[in-house]
């Protein structure tokens, strides 16, 4: 039996629930929906999600109450919401897990936002790799269509909404949010310089809210059972549940959705089994490939947005890595540089031309060729694109460098002075791939 | 408007789109996935028809039709096998499984076999790092792998097309809490 009451995955944790229409509809769904557009004005709902905490599961943690009353409410329109579901991040399955098992949560999410809002088209932008996705959410929303949830004048209400799904063609990028509305928009999926922000100029430059699949599909339950309810969840900042996608080194891998404030050591030992094969944990990375390593002695660290910033970290995306004892820091960090070389957009040159330096300088220390001057350069490198990208990818990319020369400096020193990978010592350059 | 490859069926799903944006450029990803799919792959003459019906120009299309891997410019094998290299799939094996499928196949990564029957290509991270190693092959998921299982999805695709290994929506056994 689950330790707490889950929210999100309650439903498919019943046997034989498939998700369709009908079936969630009978453990309440759609209540919301109607009960905002029956009775409570939307200034209103935007207060209710305010006053629950509830901040945002796609990675940056802004609140989304303020994020929705960023919306100029004397704007004529059309005004857009977009479901952020590119899930790209290394490390991250939930959203995928909400999709394909219960895609309603999100729709009505989606819905209640809207009218929240004022708007009344929506795009689900779903990364082109999730075709079984795809499809369920497309049936999702034709059942809503159907059974007139989505339309025209919605519980008799006069609200239009239309839902439309849209489908990526496979860059990582796109989860970005400017970067995504200009892949709606049929173009290459760069990140816009911001201001302007999405909120005045968004999507074809109207206000625009994009949120992540998580964040949408909590706000039924927050309308249902009340901020308060939601708000005792957690902790004071850090609000509600988080289904944390546990990976790696475990023994039982798997989406996890536990009251934020738990400990890593809690995660890992108690709800993903503790290690493989009884090894030490030797590096977890908390929040997506994007977040800074952490050790061992951060097992005690508290998983909400605050704890895991002071630790030197971040809690991103919900995706929790973890290696063992037997894992080579500089293979870790170089196979994370790869995904950033390979995604980055090229737009700027510090990201697009950094990633390859990053890249090539982690490659020579892990196949014996390094020198020591490399981990200055790696510093001073790092530095240079800190802070200096259109885009917050730019200092993700610096992450795995900088905190594995900051908690594992010793390592690189080993394989720089034995010319060789201590943990792989047959490995040769060119060779993809892992343990 | 007479296109030069593609037929009046994909037209009129490209043209099925229109309807939802504002503007007809905003078709251009789901256009490129209709004409790969059935062409085979983007030739330039399938990219040409695209801007015809999108009214953009054909530079317009092959931009875009570049910056997004999933799309091929050039002819592929029938499956597509698309190995995750990402940390946490590489943690768990994903370098054995890239291994033996060069191995079995007898191509390297990037290669074609020269029957067109499979094509081997590295991936990163398809949101499947709970079911690690995985690869992707098509429009299809392949979870949990094993060289053995490799083995048996193979034949499978070599004898029927297709296998039933093929993931359905997601499962994992366990959900919250302790168990
Ligand atoms: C490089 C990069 C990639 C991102 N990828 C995703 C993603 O795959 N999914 C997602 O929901 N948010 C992603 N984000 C965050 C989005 O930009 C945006 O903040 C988020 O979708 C907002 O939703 P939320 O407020 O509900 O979290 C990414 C951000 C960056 C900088
Ligand atoms: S930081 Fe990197 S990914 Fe972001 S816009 Fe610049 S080049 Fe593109
Ligand atoms: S790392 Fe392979 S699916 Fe995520």
């Amino acid at each position: 039996m689950p330790k707490y009451e889950l929210v999100l995955l309650k439903n498919m944790a019943q046997p034989g629930y498939t998700g369709a229409l009908d079936e969630y509809r009978k453990t309440g769904g759609y209540t919301a929906f109607e009960k905002v557009l029956k009775g409570i004005p939307p200034s209103e709902v935007i207060e209710l999600v305010k006053k629950s905490g509830l901040r945002g599961r796609g990675g940056a943690g802004f609140p989304t109450g303020m994020k929705w009353s960023f919306i100029p409410k004397d704007h004529p329109g059309p005004k857009y919401l977009c479901c952020n579901a590119d899930e790209s991040e290394p490390g991250t399955y939930k959203d995928r897990q909400l999709i394909e098992n219960d895609p309603h949560q999100m729709l009505e999410g989606i819905g209640i936002a809207c009218y929240a809002i004022g708007s009344h088209h929506a795009y689900v932008y779903i990364r082109g790799e999730f075709d079984l996705g795809a499809e369920i959410i497309q049936r999702a929303i034709d059942e809503a269509y159907e059974a007139k949830l989505f339309g025209k004048n919605i519980f008799g209400t006069g609200f239009d909404l239309d839902v439309v799904l849209h489908r990526g063609a496979g860059a990582y990028i796109c989860g970005e949010e400017t970067a995504l509305l200009e892949s709606i928009e049929g173009k290459r999926g760069k990140p816009r310089t911001k201001p302007p922000f999405p909120a005045t100029h968004g999507l074809y430059q109207k206000p625009t809210v994009v949120n992540n699949v998580e964040t949408l599909a909590n706000i039924p339950y927050i309308i249902n059972r009340g901020p308060e309810w939601f708000a005792s969840l957690g902790t004071p900042k850090s609000a509600g549940m988080r289904v944390f996608c546990v990976s790696g080194h475990v023994n039982r891998p798997g989406n996890y959705e536990v009251p934020m404030g738990i400990t890593m050591r809690e995660m890992i030992y108690e709800h993903a089994g503790g290690m493989r094969g009884g090894k030490q944990l030797k590096a977890i990375i908390p929040g997506g490939a994007s977040a800074p390593f952490l050790t061992q002695e951060h097992l005690d660290v508290k998983m909400d947005f605050e704890s895991i910033a002071q630790a030197g970290s971040m809690l991103g995306s919900g995706a929790v890595t973890v290696m063992d004892e037997d894992t080579c820091m500089i293979w870790a960090a170089m196979n994370l540089m790869e995904f950033f070389h390979h995604e980055s957009c090229g737009k700027c040159t510090p990201c697009r031309e950094g990633s390859a330096w990053l890249l090539k300088i982690l490659q020579r220390i892990e196949y014996g060729q390094g020198r020591m001057e490399d981990l200055d350069l790696l510093v001073s490198l790092s530095k240079r694109i800190e802070g200096r990208t259109v885009c917050a990818f730019g200092d993700a990319e610096i992450a795995p460098v900088l905190s594995t020369l900051k908690h594992f400096r010793q390592e690189y020193e080993t394989h720089i002075q034995e010319r060789r990978c201590p943990f792989r010592p047959n490995v040769v350059l060119a060779m993809a791939g892992g343990h | 408007m007479r296109l030069k490859v593609l037929s009046d069926k994909a037209k009129a799903a490209i043209e099925a789109e229109f309807p939802k944006y504002p503007d007809k450029r905003s078709v251009l990803l789901s256009a490129l996935h209709i004409a790969q799919k059935e062409v085979g792959y983007l030739s330039e003459a399938a990219m040409v028809d695209v801007s015809e019906l999108l009214e953009l120009t054909p530079v317009q299309v092959y931009d875009v039709a570049t910056f997004y891997s999933l799309y091929n410019l050039k002819p592929v094998g029938k499956h597509v096998i698309q190995v995750c290299k990402t940390l946490s799939c590489a943690l768990v094996g994903a370098g054995q499984i890239i291994e033996h499928l060069q191995n079995r196949l007898g191509i390297r990564v990037g290669e074609t076999t020269p029957d067109g029957l499979f094509s081997l290509k590295l991936v990163e991270c398809l949101a499947s790092c709970g079911t690690a190693p995985m690869v992707q092959i098509n429009n299809r998921y392949y979870e949990n792998l094993t060289p053995e299982k490799v083995d048996r999805l193979l034949d499978d695709l070599k004898r029927e097309g297709k296998s039933a290994m093929a993931s359905g929506p997601f499962q994992l056994p366990v959900l919250g809490g302790k168990s």
